[in-house]
Parts: structure tokens; sequence; C-alpha cells
């Protein structure tokens, strides 16, 4: 090069990747037909939809008296899998965004994914408390708009902190998501004919790669990734503190901002490795998604499943150790009451079974990483069952108390929302390049004629 | 003026021929030089002699907006009608700052879409004049507009670095 400086990169290469252009190819091909195992989930998760609006319009039918919610468990599924999905969330705004801000060499493979997971995970966690509030046609009540009675939301309610953090999160991830796809789906658009070309062509806004749209791109790029940091640590938190704010022993904390953001990316990394197992096989990303890739999550996991497990021991802990009587007995009741075996499952997937990531030789197998992922999926669910009813149902008054079973209904809402993630996700895995094409390159050596004289010569 | 220069598209397969063949026809004094490239190449930046990006002004601007309107929304309807909640007072400002910062994020996020579109010039409805749609795949383009009686000079510098492809194209006014 005349003068400059040598053009060097590749903290993480993919060796079998040799041509820029290779990665188009192999990208791309997933947008191809689809093949019978995908149609085959295609089904199934259509098929959940339709339990999930199901049920809803059931409960919507006959009253929000079919679930199992009752005074004094106000809060029930609805409300954990609300901060369950939300908490799904969290890992792919982490991997595009805090992981881009430190340049984390592994994250190019998987932030696509991560991030469309992040939009459909808050698309499902923001029907939640739609479902929750039972008449659902009141729920514009949440926003503040100018009304004939002068009323204003009560801005001193964490509820309603809740509806700007969830609503800002879906947004601001949405928007992220969207404008890191454009030159992805310019790149599917002059590779695609037909009826596709002309629908990446309207997507991809007319991108054509300029050094121009580069340079503007990569500082919107960095400002939003810069945004989205603090939004993420903000949401779990305000997310907590719909908990914490309350007086509820189990609840009352303030450990539980950081408890819940870690938890978060802990059940959000677990997720994302669910997800890419398959995906890699499905479509043949080996390349891409290689087991340092895999070995990297791990340790996400397994440094949150740390923090996780100590939040629950200090909370044990400082429940002993403050020597007062509710706070002890609803602790003791969370180990030993009628949930115990939430709390059981909770401690062990989340506790027990991450341990298994501290060897190297788990770490690099990706079926035994798919199975720890789903229990610790499984776990995080039952981690917020135990923070939301056990703490609701064994509250101050033994009066008071009472015991919460899940209905049907909301088992099929529970089920039906998975389905519904599932059902946008496949589409995604269709539609748009599951893998970010240009982020790639931009770790992939670049092609330079010096050294193909050298070989050469 | 300008509806008689003449623009050149050179399709490089390799990273340093384009960035070559930019620095020289920097140069040899062309200015209307733009570059394509499959993922952004700061070398190409660097060669092209970028300063700062302008979106950096939209995203602080929409943020001091969010904050401000945060705070001003939530104090307003506050004082608008007074009710002691919780024991708090009318305007409490440690829960207001929630809000804010929400909205912060919110309009910055916004507003740095809008810089980037309006900088950009997305989204691009008129087709560029000259394209190769390579260049989303493996290959990087250097596309310069001389005037007529250069255009040989401009030729040369494109085909000295071996380009793939080198295609004419007529430069439309720019609107």
């Amino acid at each position: 090069m005349a003068g400059g400086t040598p053009i060097e990169r590749g903290a993480l290469t993919h060796p079998d990747v040799e041509r820029l252009s290779d990665v188009n190819r192999d990208v791309l091909r997933a947008l191809g037909r689809p093949g019978l195992g995908w149609w085959a989930l295609f089904a199934l998760a259509a098929a959940g939809v339709g339990l999930f609006f199901g049920s809803w319009g059931w409960q919507l039918y006959r009253g929000i008296g079919v679930s199992g919610l009752m005074s004094p468990v106000g809060w029930g599924v609805y409300i954990t899998t609300f901060v369950f999905w939300v908490g799904i969330a969290h890992s792919g705004t982490l991997i595009s965004a805090i992981l881009f801000l430190f340049r984390a060499p592994w994250r190019q493979s998987i932030y696509r994914a991560a991030e469309a997971m992040t939009v459909f995970a808050v698309m499902t966690a923001g029907l939640f408390p739609l479902i929750h509030v039972g008449r659902v046609w009141h729920a514009y009540w949440l926003v503040p708009y100018p009304n004939s009675r002068f009323l204003w939301p009560n801005f001193k309610s964490p509820l309603v902190w809740d509806v700007f953090a969830v609503t800002t999160y879906f947004t601001v991830s949405a928007v992220f998501f969207f404008l890191g796809t454009i030159p992805d789906v310019a790149a599917a658009r002059d590779a695609a004919k037909g009826l596709r070309k002309k629908l990446y062509s309207v997507i991809s806004l007319g991108w054509r790669g300029t050094d121009q749209q580069w340079h503007h791109f990569g500082k919107a790029y960095i400002f939003l990734a810069a945004l989205a940091t603090p939004l993420v640590l903000s949401v779990h938190s305000v997310v907590s503190w719909d908990f914490a704010m309350g007086i509820v022993p189990g609840w009352h904390a303030t450990i539980f901002a950081p408890y819940f953001v870690a938890g978060a990316i802990f059940s959000g990394v677990a997720m994302v490795i669910t997800l890419t197992v398959p995906m890699r096989k499905i479509f043949g990303l080996e390349a891409y998604l290689t087991t340092k890739h895999f070995d990297a999550m791990a340790k996400l996991c397994l440094l949150t499943s740390l923090i996780v497990l100590y939040a629950y021991l200090s909370e044990f802990f400082m429940a002993w150790y403050s020597g007062e009587e509710i706070e002890r007995t609803a602790f003791w009741n969370r180990l030993f009451g009628t949930y115990w075996w939430a709390s059981w499952t909770m401690l062990t997937c989340n506790g027990l079974v991450p341990i298994l990531l501290w060897f190297k030789r788990v770490r690099h197998s990706i079926p035994a990483l798919f199975v720890i992922s789903i229990f610790i999926n499984i776990g995080m669910w039952f981690e917020r069952y135990v923070i939301v009813v056990t703490s609701l149902h064994h509250e101050y008054e033994p009066w008071a108390w009472g015991v919460y079973r899940p209905s049907i209904v909301e088992m099929g809402i529970l089920i039906g929302s998975f389905c519904w993630f599932g059902f946008w996700f496949l589409l995604f895995t269709r539609l748009l390049p599951p893998i970010a094409i240009q982020e790639l390159k931009e770790v992939l050596p670049p092609p330079l004629r010096k050294q193909r004289q050298e070989v050469h010569s | 003026m300008s509806a008689s220069r003449i623009g050149l598209l050179a399709s490089y397969e390799y990273l340093d021929s384009t960035v070559d063949a930019i620095e020289k026809l920097k140069k040899a004094g062309f200015d209307d030089v733009r570059a394509y490239a499959p993922y952004p190449e700061h070398h190409i930046e660097h060669a092209l002699g970028y300063g700062q990006s302008p979106v950096r002004v939209f995203t602080l601007v929409g943020g001091l907006t969010g904050t401000a309107t945060g705070f001003a929304f939530t104090t307003w309807t506050s004082v608008d009608w007074p009710l002691v909640v919780g024991g708090k007072p009318i305007v409490s400002i440690p829960a207001y700052v929630i809000i804010a910062f929400e909205l912060t994020v919110l309009f910055g996020a916004l507003a740095t879409v809008i810089g980037l579109f309006l900088n950009s010039r997305l989204p691009a409805i008129k087709p560029a004049v000259v394209y190769d749609p390579e260049f989303t795949s493996g290959r990087y383009g250097v596309y310069v507009v001389s005037p007529p009686e250069r255009a040989d000079e401009a030729r040369a510098i494109l085909q000295k670095e071996e380009p793939v492809e080198l295609r004419e194209g007529q430069e439309v006014a720019h609107a």
C-alpha cells in the first residue's frame, strides 16, 4: 500500500471461510427453499400460536376468573412469564451493544440471531401485562394521554416506569435490529430474483455500500449501542423495582436490580445457545458458529450463574442475619414451604447444573451445552415463579395466606408464548440473513493483492 | 455544467488495489471520488479523508430533548392535578429520573436514526447510476467523476490497479 499502514486483522478467524463472497453464499443459502424440518417446526409453532390466542380469547370471553389468580396471589404465571421473556431479551442487547462497545471478537456470528431474539422476546413479553390486566380494552389507560377527566398516570409508581422502560426497550431494540440488517438485506437483494428482490429492495432502503453510507452508519451504530447499553441495564432494574418497591417480604430488597440484570443475561445467553444450536445444524453454518463461540457463551453463562447464585445465597443470609421474624419465615417458607419444589428446581438448574461449565470438555461439547441451556431456561422461569408466587402467598397476616395453582388457561398461554416467539424466530431465519454478513466480513482477513503475489512467487 | 462530466466505476477484488486507486486519484487532484465496500472499511475511509460524522449532533440533541421532556412532562402532570401519593412530595425528582432516563434513550435513538437517514441520504429511491451487485458480496468499488478532458487520466489510474471491471456512466447533475 502506498505509504499506508499494513492491513492486519483477525483476532478470531474463521479458518474455513476463504473469501468474502463465501459469507454471502453460505448465509444467504439459509434463505432458500425451506426443508421439511423447518416446515415441521413452523407448523408446530403456528399451532401453538393458535393455542395462545385461543386461551387468551377464552379468558377474554369468560373473564380473568379462568386464571388461577385469587387473593392473596394476584400475580402468577402471567407476571412470571413477562419477567422471563423480558429477561430473555436482555442478552441480545448485551451481545449486540455491550460486546460491540467492548469489541468482543466472538459476537459477530451470533449477534444477529441474538438481536432478533431480543425483538421477538420483548414482543412476547409485552403481551403479558395486557393478558394480565384482564380487560385489555382498557390497557391504553397505562399511557399518558390528555383525557376529559384531566387524569395522568402516577409517575411515582414502578408500574408506570415499566410501561416507559418496556416500550422504549422494544422501540430501540427494533430500530437497532432493523438498522443492522439494512446492509445485509442489500446483500440479499443483490443475490435474489423476482418477488424477493422487490421485497429486499424496499427493506434495504436503497443501500449501496458507499463510503458515505458506511461512514454515517458506523457512527450511528456506535451511538445506538451506547444508548442501548444503559437502557438494557435499566429495563430489568425497572422490572425488578416492580417488586422491590413493594413491602412484600421476599421482594423488598436493594439487591434486586443487579440480581435481576444478571439473571436476565444468564437466561438470555442460555436461550441464544438453545436457538443457535439447531440453527447452525439446519442451515449448515458450522464454519461461522464454531466451538469458540459456544465456549465464549458458556463462559458468560458460568459468570452470570455465579452472580445469580451469590444473589440467592445473600438473600437467604440477609433474611437470617436481619433477625426479622417475617423475613426469616418468608425465606424458610421458600425452601421448605408449599412451593419447595419450585425453589429447589431453581437452585438446581441455576446454581448446580452450570457448575458443569467449569469443565472445558463440557463447554466444547455442543450437545451438552444445548441440554444445559434448556435446564437454565427452566430454572430461570422457576426463579421468577418463586419470587412472584411464594412471596405473595405467604405475606404478613396468617389469615391472608393462600395457595395459588396455575389454571389450564394460564398454562396454555405460557406454552403458547413459546410458540408465538418461535413462530417469529422461524420466519426471521427464512426472511432475513440469520448471521450478520457485513460484520463477519469485518473480522475476516481482507483480500490483498500483495498476499496473492507472495503466495504465487 | 456538470452534465458533461464522466463517471467511471471500477470494481476491484483486492482491498489494497482499492485503497491505492483512491489515494492516486486524490493525489492527481480528482475531488469527486466515491467508494463502495461490502463492509465498513476504515482504510478506505482513511484514504478518502473523513472527519467527524454529524450524526453525533443528532444523538446529543435528541437525548437532551428526551431528558428535558421527561422531567417537564412528569412535573407538569403532577402539578396539573396535585395529589399526594405514598407520602411523597408532589414533584418527586428521584422517581422522575427513571422516566427522564428512558425518554433520553428513546429520543436519542430515534434522533440518531433520523440523523443517519438524512446524512447518508437513505432511503435512496433513485437507483445509483452505475452499480455492481458484487459490492455487497466480495468486491470493492471506486467511482470517480471527472471532466471529459481528464477522463483518460482517471481511466489510466483505475486501470493500473487491475480492476475486475471498469464501467462508464454519464453523471447526472445532483438533485
